[in-house]
């Protein structure tokens, strides 16, 4: 065993380098062996724009406690070459504290990254991976950073074991070799967290299938879109496993009017997208409203407008997913704040679309979506709510006018209950109806089924008490938390962005005299919608900004 | 429930619902209907076990004029949807009803996959050359010089093919109906929904407040005068130089249609462990 000096709680480790020099799949197996020696972990990842073969940096953060937050400045980061890297420098934060690992071989590391103070540290990663036959320098890499923080070699080769398919014995030499290389620093040695409690590898994006099908989700339609197509992906041969089926589509268009199609058939559907999806499947979601058919749309945000910056984050489609479609369509909005509640949120979003006959978008994000985490592993939650389906017989009333607003919904099959479900504004039988009295009744009743829900405590996260809040949704909540660690300062992250729960808001700040209003978006969309639909209490300030780059939590913390 | 009254032969009048069409006295589309609820009847198929899907137009209000279940949806989106339904509920006989700007125009798209996607729908297109429900605009099918208020001494573009296009896209069965044979009409949708696949029908049905001389289509729709091939060559050749008029089935395919994917139900509980550490 090595002498171990203080031990940190978190460390923030990079890894960039050029096409096929296999960044990702260093960093994958550092996640993987830091979840092997027990720690909590995020990884996300960001890339130049080439299709394949381009420059690439894993973005680590290993810890002692769960975390979806990056932190302000990264302790470590090691490039295989420095090809393009200097491209992620607004990405790679680095300070005086910081070191930079790079092989002299490819010269010395760019001006931007040197220029922080951080501390250049020479290992010749090829030279050394060169020692070995079958090895690479990203596996001499790998080691460098698992020795830097302290891993067990022991977790490195579990975790190479698990990965990888071929040299996986030079892979682990190459590995033992870089670890032997940082034996003398110890700067950065990472603690376990002392809860050694079963956990899990997970993306958003994996967890928002996971939680479709939790849901009972048994068809989806699918278009691909960065960055929303590694749900499908996975939802893919998933649903071939529990008796479901996966069309992709000719556009989004068809993706989503192919899931309501199936929903009118009584199969709980999805389709995953991201803004310019969205965007195309806003009239049939309207359909979705009217003829009251259940249906899911993940939305992985992306920075908008247009093509926007098609593989990075922002939070900017909340306007068009409360407001986007014509007329009065009450539905229903919600945002997962966590990459493991991307699990619940979409689980809830089926169960309400289901129990509410109503479509439901779940605004997850690039952040949240293509962030792989290691967590407390979820508890299984069985399905909540499902569809209330009409039996036979009687003169059907597709549309009656409920108390609660819900009609007993006929499946195809049923005898004695056909109707036809239209976009067109209909009687309670479904027949078309232009006259006011039936399309107030409608209204009614569709708005009806949307305010009588009661979320219960699932509308938010209230954490912490203070005379200031925060108030965030989605993928700011991790850097808020982190912000906020610790401080008298209470975070309000709404999970039910639509509908409005203003009483519970008004409880949740009850006390409160300072409000900060945290979103990723450059309009201030969240400000502008908390205002319209809730009284927000004393000072209220907005900290807000574009994408791509994550919040920090000394930018949240300032803002204070 | 289900059982003694599956033994009870229905008849056409079973199928029709007792909604009054929105239709202009003399629209084709009327005998249409008639000829879908003649079919279904002739397929020996429950009101209950069918669902016909449509989009946005004259045509499209079709379902609820039926007792069968129906999906009157968004604009040139009948296919998809019924694309879904069919391979959610694969034991549902599924018809769609469109119209030539709907199913041609804003839908396409959707038309050219459908084809290739060959999932096992009956796809009944009623064309008449004109956006009827908007009051009479030229719609892909419409001559380059018919005149209107939108398109002043006609829109000088070249008809659409809407067989030809389902031939290249891999339709597998392919017929030209006519509204004023609703008998001949209801044999051809028979035959369409018996042939596995996707199969496609284009119906002359004339508009005759927007199109009044289409009335003198009864004068020029004939029989094909030769049977149906399976070659898509010789198909291609014959639908490409008949006179439009030609009436029966074209080509019959046999692509095996869209399976959905096998499926041996298991817990979403095994899935999790691939995220367990």
């Amino acid at each position: 065993m090595r002498q171990i000096a203080a031990m940190r709680d978190s460390v923030s480790l990079a890894l960039a380098g050029s096409g096929g020099a296999g960044v990702m799949t260093a960093g994958n197996m550092l996640l993987e062996a830091a979840a092997a020696a027990g720690c909590y972990g995020l990884m996300t990842r960001t890339s130049g724009p080439q299709i394949r073969g381009g420059e690439a940096a894993a973005m680590l953060r290993l810890a002692a406690f769960p975390t979806d937050a990056q932190e302000d400045r990264f302790h470590v980061l090691a490039a295989i070459d420095w090809q393009n890297v200097a491209r992620f420098a607004a990405e790679i934060p680095l300070g005086p504290q910081s070191i930079i690992v790079g092989d002299p071989a490819h010269g010395e590391p760019p001006e931007v990254f040197l220029k922080s103070g951080a501390r250049y540290v020479p290992v010749a990663l090829k030279k050394i991976a060169g020692e070995i036959k079958g090895a690479w320098p990203n596996m001499v890499a790998l080691g460098v950073l698992a020795g830097l923080i302290g891993l067990p070699a022991a977790a490195v080769e579990a975790a190479a074991r698990k990965s990888m398919k071929k040299g996986l014995e030079p892979g682990i030499a190459a590995a033992r070799l870089g670890m032997a290389q940082v034996d003398s620093v110890r700067d950065f040695f990472l603690a376990k967290p002392d809860n050694p409690g079963r956990r899990w590898l997970i993306s958003g994006n994996e967890a928002a299938g996971l939680g479709a099908l939790r849901g009972g989700v048994r068809f989806v339609a699918a278009y691909p879109i960065t960055p929303a197509t590694e749900l499908l992906e996975w939802l893919a041969p998933a649903l071939t496993k529990v008796g479901g089926s996966l069309v992709q589509a000719e556009d989004e268009l068809a993706s989503i009017n192919m899931a309501l199609g199936a929903s009118y058939g009584g199969v709980p559907s999805l389709t995953a997208t991201s803004g310019p999806g969205l965007s195309l499947m806003i009239e049939s979601l309207g359909l979705g409203v009217t003829a009251e058919i259940p249906v899911v749309v993940v939305d992985v945000m992306r920075t908008g407008p247009s093509t926007g910056i098609a593989t990075k984050t922002e939070q900017g489609d909340l306007n068009l997913a409360i407001y986007g479609m014509h007329g009065d369509a009450p539905h229903i909005v919600i945002a997962p704040n966590s990459v493991v509640d991307c699990i619940a949120a979409t689980q809830w979003a089926v169960g309400l679309a289901e129990s509410l006959q109503v479509p439901a978008i779940v605004l997850s994000d690039q952040y949240l979506g293509q962030a792989r985490a290691i967590v407390d592993a979820p508890a299984f939650q069985s399905v909540n709510f499902e569809r209330e389906k009409a039996g036979s017989g009687g003169a059907y009333k597709r549309y009656a006018l409920t108390p609660s607003g819900i009609s007993p919904m006929a499946i195809p099959g049923t005898a004695g209950c056909t109707y036809t479900a239209d976009g067109l504004e209909h009687n309670e039988r479904g027949t078309p109806s232009s006259q006011a009295g039936d399309h107030l009744a409608q209204m009614d009743k569709r708005a009806r089924k949307i305010s009588q829900l009661d979320p219960g405590d699932a509308w938010a996260s209230v954490e912490g008490e203070g005379e200031t809040a925060v108030v965030t949704f989605g993928s700011c909540t991790g850097p808020v938390r982190e912000a906020l660690a610790s401080k008298p300062v209470k975070l309000v992250s709404l999970r039910l962005l639509s509908p409005a729960q203003p009483a519970k808001l008004r409880k949740a700040l009850q006390g409160v005299k300072r409000v900060l209003v945290v979103e990723q978006n450059h309009s201030g969309q969240f400000l502008r919608y908390l205002r319209s639909e809730y009284d927000l209490p004393g000072e209220v300030k907005s900290l807000r900004r574009p994408g791509p780059l994550p919040f920090r939590p000394e930018e949240i913390q300032q803002a204070l | 429930m289900n059982a003694p009254l599956a033994t009870v032969t229905l008849q056409a009048k079973d199928f029709k619902s007792d909604y009054k069409p929105v239709w202009c006295p003399g629209c084709g589309d009327y005998s249409v209907l008639s000829a879908i609820t003649k079919a279904l009847a002739m397929l020996a198929l429950r009101p209950e076990n069918v669902a016909v899907v449509s989009g946005i137009g004259c045509s499209s209000r079709i379902p609820a004029y039926t007792t069968c279940y129906g999906f009157h949806g968004v604009h040139g989106r009948s296919l998809p949807a019924a694309t879904g339904l069919k391979v959610a509920r694969p034991e549902l006989t599924v018809l769609v009803a469109s119209g030539d700007g709907d199913g041609y125009s804003i839908g396409g798209n959707h038309f050219l996959h459908a084809c290739r996607r060959n999932v096992d729908l009956t796809y009944i297109v009623m064309d008449n050359h004109v956006y009827g429900m908007t009051k009479g605009q030229p719609s892909p099918t419409t001559e380059p010089d018919w005149p209107s208020k939108l398109a002043p001494g006609g829109t000088g573009l070249r008809e659409f093919h809407p067989l030809v296009i389902a031939l290249a896209s891999g339709a597998n069965f392919i017929a030209r109906a006519f509204s004023g044979d609703p008998n001949g009409c209801a044999t051809l949708i028979a035959e369409a929904v018996r042939h596995p696949g996707f199969s496609f029908i284009e119906v002359l049905s004339p508009c005759v407040t927007f199109r009044p001389e289409q009335r003198g289509w009864k004068d020029v729709a004939h029989p094909a005068p030769v049977a149906f091939t399976d070659d898509p060559g010789r198909a291609a050749r014959r639908i490409m130089t008949d006179d439009g008029f030609n009436i029966g089935v074209l080509y019959k395919g046999n692509r095996p249609p869209y399976g959905a994917a096998q499926t041996s139900p298991g817990s979403v509980k095994d899935l999790e462990k691939a995220f367990q550490l």
